[in-house]
């Protein structure tokens, strides 16, 4: 199934960077049955196709628009350049929706479940214990569990790469289908009955089982293979929280901050070096032409290239309706951490991965163009964790909340300037997470006795 | 407008920067002091205060410029040489930002304080202590919509009276909250200054008298 995906893909690519992956999948409103994209593709693509974007964790691709705009011969800087500080604007504002909503379905569950708050235990990639006497002791164990826990994911990360080098596709796919399995069905199953409890909801087995078979099984079908793109996006968020929200209860405090730090910095390191595992990945895929893992990755507009030929289609609604691709059969393994011991374990993956998507429509003489970015799930999941854990922090401060979420959405946008800058793909953890961590611990101590002390004479600045 | 929409996020982003810095500003004054004079408490908070509403005026004024430039640049980039947005645009696309971030982090800590089980003034304070914080925490946030319209316009046609009036009805409206709990003496005024600087604002905006007769008559601007 590779071999066919890769014929299918066709990208579109201006500068060396990763992005858009235009992948025409055969959607499930194409008319055509089955279709031999490629030929479509070749008549499709202008610019020089080249690589497929891979929306490698922790990248942030940028597409080029105005790439295809050289073939028609408006390839002009400042086009290009106010196109890319449009569709730059564009692109913040379709992540910064699902982003928030994420954060907020974690900070909502954080204020109103007692349970994520609740302290039953670690996990075992965090071992030592943060009940220590002195705070040296406990900086130090939680420096430990940071290490642990990122020497995990360092490993997962470059298994990842060596099974996608060695193309073994199906154990990868394999991977992947379990870890969304045990999000869908038994994280999700946990999370309800919390929520049940906490709202004193009287609930049966029976319904509640066909509650999660629905949920699980359309998840499964949207998100591994294909679906309406709302209902996949949404899917993702879901999962996303629902990963956020086992990491929050399960890290202790310091080696949550921690991690979070040396997240971020790992996150540099493997997008932008070199020899980083994620670049690898993501230079592999783009030799191989091959698209994205799907399941891993937000991605705002899926938009595949119709064919030509069938006028009758109104190119426009099929490129904001199609579906999230069949041909994606390597998927991303995200790996998460379970908290439930003994499972396959799976290292969480910081997937920043921003990449345009770049498409070209063609609609009679013209080709219009639709951009979408992608970011990837661990994204996600980490911010989520740093709103949730100033959430769920000592204090309980709204501002303090309001000021994380406030400092992790700019540095979504400045993430996304620099990528309409370099045009290549970036890490989205870095900036954002120390913003995020800069103005929690800025707010707690500074910020939070001034307003109290305001609210309290009711004063106002 | 969808642009519009996710450019509230910058003001309030630096609206929360100048908080940033006023509260480690008066942190640690209240390190160096003495804790348990509370008349000196009293004072620095004042200070806090005051000190505060110069800072944001200062980051209005640092995001002006940022805007400024920014749009210069988009400017030159476009194909007629007009940027996409006006300054007006801006400037109250700013006081929007400042306005709700301002008002966010007045309300809300107040508001999940409302839902739980408890009686207002219960210790001698007033009983209409969220009735009033809402009020305020409204005017606040149109107020700074109002004042960034007046400032940034200001600094643009080199009015230094909008300017100098926006500053200082600022500290007027905050001083004035130091009355509080008397609070004809805060909420009046507030809300006579707020309606005087929208109308300001309004006029600066260019917009007229007839234009709103022509509003309220739903007639059609020929």
């Amino acid at each position: 199934m590779i071999s066919s995906d890769s014929e299918d893909e066709l990208y579109t690519e201006r500068t060396a960077l990763m992005s858009a992956n235009a992948s025409t999948a055969p959607s499930y409103q194409d008319r055509d049955g089955a279709p031999s994209p490629t030929n479509v593709q070749a008549n499709r693509r202008r610019s020089a196709a080249r690589r497929p974007a891979n929306p490698v964790e922790g990248r942030v691709g940028a597409e080029g628009g105005p790439a295809s705009r050289d073939g028609g011969g408006e390839g002009e800087e400042e086009e290009e350049e106010e196109l890319i500080l449009k569709y730059g604007a564009k692109h913040v504002i379709m992540l910064f929706v699902p982003v928030t909503l994420c954060m907020a379905v974690v900070v909502v569950t954080i204020k109103s479940v007692s349970f994520y708050t609740e302290k039953d235990g670690q996990l075992i990639y965090t071992p030592f214990t943060e009940d220590t006497d002195s705070v040296g002791r406990r900086l130090l164990n939680s420096i430990l569990n940071t290490l642990i826990m990122i020497s995990v994911i360092v490993v997962m990360t470059i298994i990842l790469v060596l099974l996608y080098k060695y193309r073994c596709y199906k154990f990868i796919h394999g991977w992947l289908i379990l870890s969304s399995l045990l999000l869908l069905f038994l994280f999700t199953y946990i999370y309800l009955g919390e929520v049940f409890k906490t709202y004193n909801v009287a609930m049966d087995y029976p319904t509640l089982i066909l509650i999660i078979w629905n949920f699980g099984a359309v998840g499964m079908v949207c998100i591994h293979w294909k679906g309406p793109l709302q209902l996949q996006q949404a899917y993702l968020i879901m999962i996303s929280a629902l990963m956020a929200l086992v990491f929050i209860k399960y890290l202790p405090e310091w080696s949550a901050w921690v991690i979070l730090g040396a997240i971020s910095v790992y996150d540099l390191i493997a997008v932008l070096c070199p020899k980083g595992p994620l670049r690898m990945l993501v230079e592999t895929a783009q030799e191989r032409n091959e698209p994205i893992f799907p399941a891993l990755i937000y991605s705002s507009t899926m938009v595949w290239l119709v064919s030509m030929a069938k006028r009758d289609v109104d190119t426009e609604e099929h490129l904001s309706k199609t579906c999230n691709a069949d041909n994606y059969p390597e998927v991303e393994v995200e790996a998460n951490n379970h908290a439930v011991q003994g499972l396959a374990d799976v290292s969480d993956m910081p997937q920043t991965q921003i990449q345009g998507v770049h498409h070209s429509a063609a609609g009679g003489e013209e080709l219009e163009e639709e951009k979408g970015v992608k970011l990837g799930l661990g994204d996600f999941i980490f911010y989520s964790v740093l709103v949730g854990k100033a959430a769920a922090g000592a204090s309980g401060d709204w501002n303090t909340t309001l000021a994380c979420f406030i400092a992790i959405l700019i540095g979504l946008c400045l993430t996304l300037l620099l990528l309409a800058v370099f045009k290549k793909a970036l890490p989205a953890l870095p900036i954002s997470i120390t913003f995020g961590l800069v103005f929690y611990f800025s707010t707690d101590n500074l910020v939070r006795p001034f307003m109290d002390t305001l609210a309290s004479h009711q004063f106002y600045i | 407008m969808k642009v519009l929409s996710a450019a509230v996020l910058k003001p309030a982003f630096f609206w929360l920067l100048s908080l940033l810095l006023s509260s480690l500003v008066w942190f640690i004054a209240v390190k160096a002091s003495n804790e348990k004079d509370a008349e000196l408490q009293k004072s620095l908070i004042i200070f806090g205060v005051m000190f505060s509403v110069l800072l944001q005026e200062v980051f209005r004024f640092a995001y002006y410029k940022l805007l400024r430039k920014a749009n210069e640049g988009l400017a030159a980039l476009s194909e007629d040489g007009k940027s996409p947005l006006s300054v007006q645009q801006m400037a109250y696309v700013a006081g929007l930002g400042f306005g709700i971030m301002s008002g966010a982090f007045s309300v809300v800590n107040i508001l999940a304080g409302s839902v739980g089980p408890g009686t207002v003034g219960i210790f001698r304070d007033s009983q209409y202590y969220f009735l009033t914080s809402a009020f305020m925490t409204m005017a606040i946030i149109l107020l700074h919509t109002f004042w960034s319209v007046l400032f940034f316009d200001g600094f643009e046609n080199k009015r230094w009276v909008a300017v100098v009036a926006v500053i200082a009805t600022h500290l007027l409206v905050s001083g004035l909250t130091f009355l509080n709990p008397v609070y004809e003496g805060s909420l009046i005024p507030a809300f006579v200054i707020m309606v005087l600087m929208a109308a300001w604002a309004y006029f600066t905006a260019g917009g007229s008298l007839q234009n709103l007769q022509h509003f309220f008559m739903c007639k059609e601007n020929k």
